[in-house]
């Protein structure tokens, strides 16, 4: 019963708590003791609390038992990616840098879930402060991926990923920056959903590039998807970047919407690097879609070679500022050693961020420094303009754009660890959506012949995350690719 | 390197406020060095007239009604405070 528990999708498992088949506490105990069972040898989470979780289950149980449940999310464990604020639980952003630090307030993420009364359940290993592309840069420890121990789960929210595939959680959150969410769900064999820019606040979220960063879900299906994404979506007046939007019934959206309709395939995306079965398996997804009746359509992305430069220098200047922050004086890891106020900041930010982290705030910090800024920064942002108007361009005659979510399955731990720029490249087909501020999503499409998932990437309109979801699901639904579970 | 563009990795790690070890800068003067090669590209697009993106969907002008709403208490603004005293932050003498 346990093992069936932690395979179920969120919306079979919502279903049997309203049908009073099954408790939250039952649901929250399986969670615990699958992480018992299995974490120390994927180590998704950096830290739980077993006695809360239960707290949190007794208490939507009860709810329940009074007729007041709050919705299908009630009673439902999810996990957060360690760079979202619960009050009172730790936050570490896998850095030495917030060691010790404890949430002094909810992200409104996490208000909507305590709202919606889901059980915040563990917190998510992720590379240092969500910079990376496979969960190594961690400062506590490497997550590894539940389908083959000795590869990465992808990153940055590895562990979010990871912890999912595993069984550890029925749903849980990531944030994606230039592809943290689709990426390590495409590793891992899991929908993973990166919404419009805006759609969903980042209040609370700890800011890594603060023009592309947003939260989003992993879940089992694409059903599950459209659950979360109408729990946590919606404008927020403490993020001046959220916007208003109607947020509509996702899941019910998921019925109405049927297509069939006319997909864009970027032919710049299926080019040199490419694994050839990645592209065996994406173009049988093609196939599917067209057997559906939907129109496939070359379209063409020209800006595409220029996303990734475009964005390391966006993406770091973003993150020079942002982690300025981290200075040693108000609430991060201080130096022992040091004797003035230069020392605070000069050697506890030496000390509290690892090297990935590092290595980004020096480059971002050259390239919006005095004399660099116009060459580096300035063009980059005209790029972007490019790349953006590519993909606006691409719309006038496609609904949505289909591509592979990674060049290659997941890679082995360690094997690009010593190569920024290799490891940049697993995220190419992702750091467009950002660039551009789509919504984009990573579908399950099957396994290479060494039994490693494939993900399917869709991406989608600004704000018709309705209509997106409705293209994914018509390929997810139809196919089991979920329930080919790792062996742990 | 030559064609590198120069990052003097000194004056780049004393305004990002970080103590680098000998051996981080040359490592990192290497890695980002490939990282500047590699974005060089940027130069071969044409972007005369393009107007730079901060942000992909601009939202300006955003005004909130004049209302007092709870900020953060005191006890959680000093809850991680890595020195405090007398309800401040406590940071090492800044002017002697």
């Amino acid at each position: 019963m346990s093992t069936s528990l932690n395979a179920q999708t969120l919306a079979a498992l919502a279903a049997q708590l309203e049908a009073g088949s099954l408790s939250s506490v039952e649901l929250t105990q399986a969670m615990i003791d699958r992480v018992a069972a299995v974490d120390d040898r994927v180590n998704a989470f950096i830290s739980t609390n077993p006695e809360d979780a239960l707290a949190q289950a007794k208490a939507s149980d009860s709810r329940r038992a009074a007729g007041k449940a709050l919705g299908p999310l009630d009673g439902i464990p999810i996990a957060l990616k360690d760079v979202i604020a619960v009050r009172d639980q730790p936050l570490t952003a896998a850095s030495k840098m917030l060691k010790n630090f404890v949430s002094p307030y909810d992200a409104t993420v996490t208000t909507k879930l305590k709202n919606a009364g889901a059980v915040l359940w563990g917190r998510a290993n992720l590379d240092e402060f969500a910079m990376g592309s496979s969960t190594e840069n961690s400062a506590f420890k490497t997550t590894a991926n539940p389908y083959d121990l000795t590869r990465v789960p992808g990153g940055s929210s590895g562990g979010s990923a990871a912890a999912l595939a595993a069984g550890e959680a029925v749903a849980t959150l990531g944030s994606d920056t230039g592809g943290s969410i689709r990426q390590p769900a495409a590793f891992c064999n899991v929908v993973g959903l990166k919404p419009t820019y805006g759609l969903i606040s980042r209040f609370g979220l700890a800011a890594f590039a603060s023009s592309l960063d947003q939260i989003g879900p992993f879940t089992r299906t694409v059903e599950d998807a459209a659950m979360m994404l109408s729990a946590i979506a919606g404008h927020d007046h403490r993020d001046s970047t959220s916007v208003k939007t109607e947020i509509p019934d996702y899941r019910s959206a998921l019925l109405e919407k049927k297509g069939p309709w006319k997909l864009g395939i970027p032919k710049e995306y299926f080019g040199a690097g490419l694994d050839p079965e990645v592209g065996a398996a994406i173009q049988k997804a093609i196939g599917f879609y067209r057997e559906l009746g939907c129109e496939i359509k070359e379209v063409s992305l020209p800006h595409t070679e220029y996303c990734l430069s475009t964005y390391y220098i966006i993406a770091t200047a973003e993150a020079s500022s942002n982690l300025a922050r981290y200075d040693g004086v108000r609430y991060t890891h201080r130096s022992k050693e040091a004797k003035s106020i230069e020392d605070v900041y000069f050697m506890s930010r030496a000390e509290g961020f690892g090297d990935e982290v590092k290595r980004r705030i020096i480059l971002g910090t050259y390239v919006l420094s005095s004399g660099y800024y116009d060459a580096y920064y300035l063009r980059a942002q005209k790029v972007r303009t490019l790349i953006r108007q590519d993909f606006l361009k691409a719309y006038e005659e496609v609904d949505a754009i289909l591509t592979p979510t990674t060049p290659t399955p997941a890679f082995k731990a360690g094997e690009k660890a010593a190569d920024p720029l290799t490891m940049y490249l697993s995220d190419i087909y992702t750091i467009g959506v950002n660039l551009a501020g789509l919504p984009g999503i990573s579908v399950p499409a099957g396994f290479s012949a060494d039994g490693l998932p494939i993900g399917l990437q869709l991406i989608g309109q600004p704000y018709r995350e309705a209509d997106l979801l409705a293209v994914a699901n018509a390929y997810d639904s139809a196919h089991d690719w979920h329930q080919r579970l790792p062996e742990l | 390197m030559a064609e590198t563009p120069e990052l003097n990795i000194d004056r780049v790690a004393e305004l990002a406020r970080i103590a680098l070890t000998p051996e981080e800068k040359i490592r990192y003067a290497a890695q980002l060095g490939e990282v500047l090669k590699h974005v060089e590209q940027l130069k071969q697009v044409n972007v005369d007239g393009v107007e730079p993106t901060a942000h992909a969907f601009s939202v300006e002008n955003v005004w909130a009604d004049d209302e007092a709403i709870a900020g953060l208490a005191a006890a959680d603004a000093l809850r991680n405070a890595p020195a405090q005293r007398n309800g401040m932050i406590a940071v090492p003498k800044v002017v002697d």
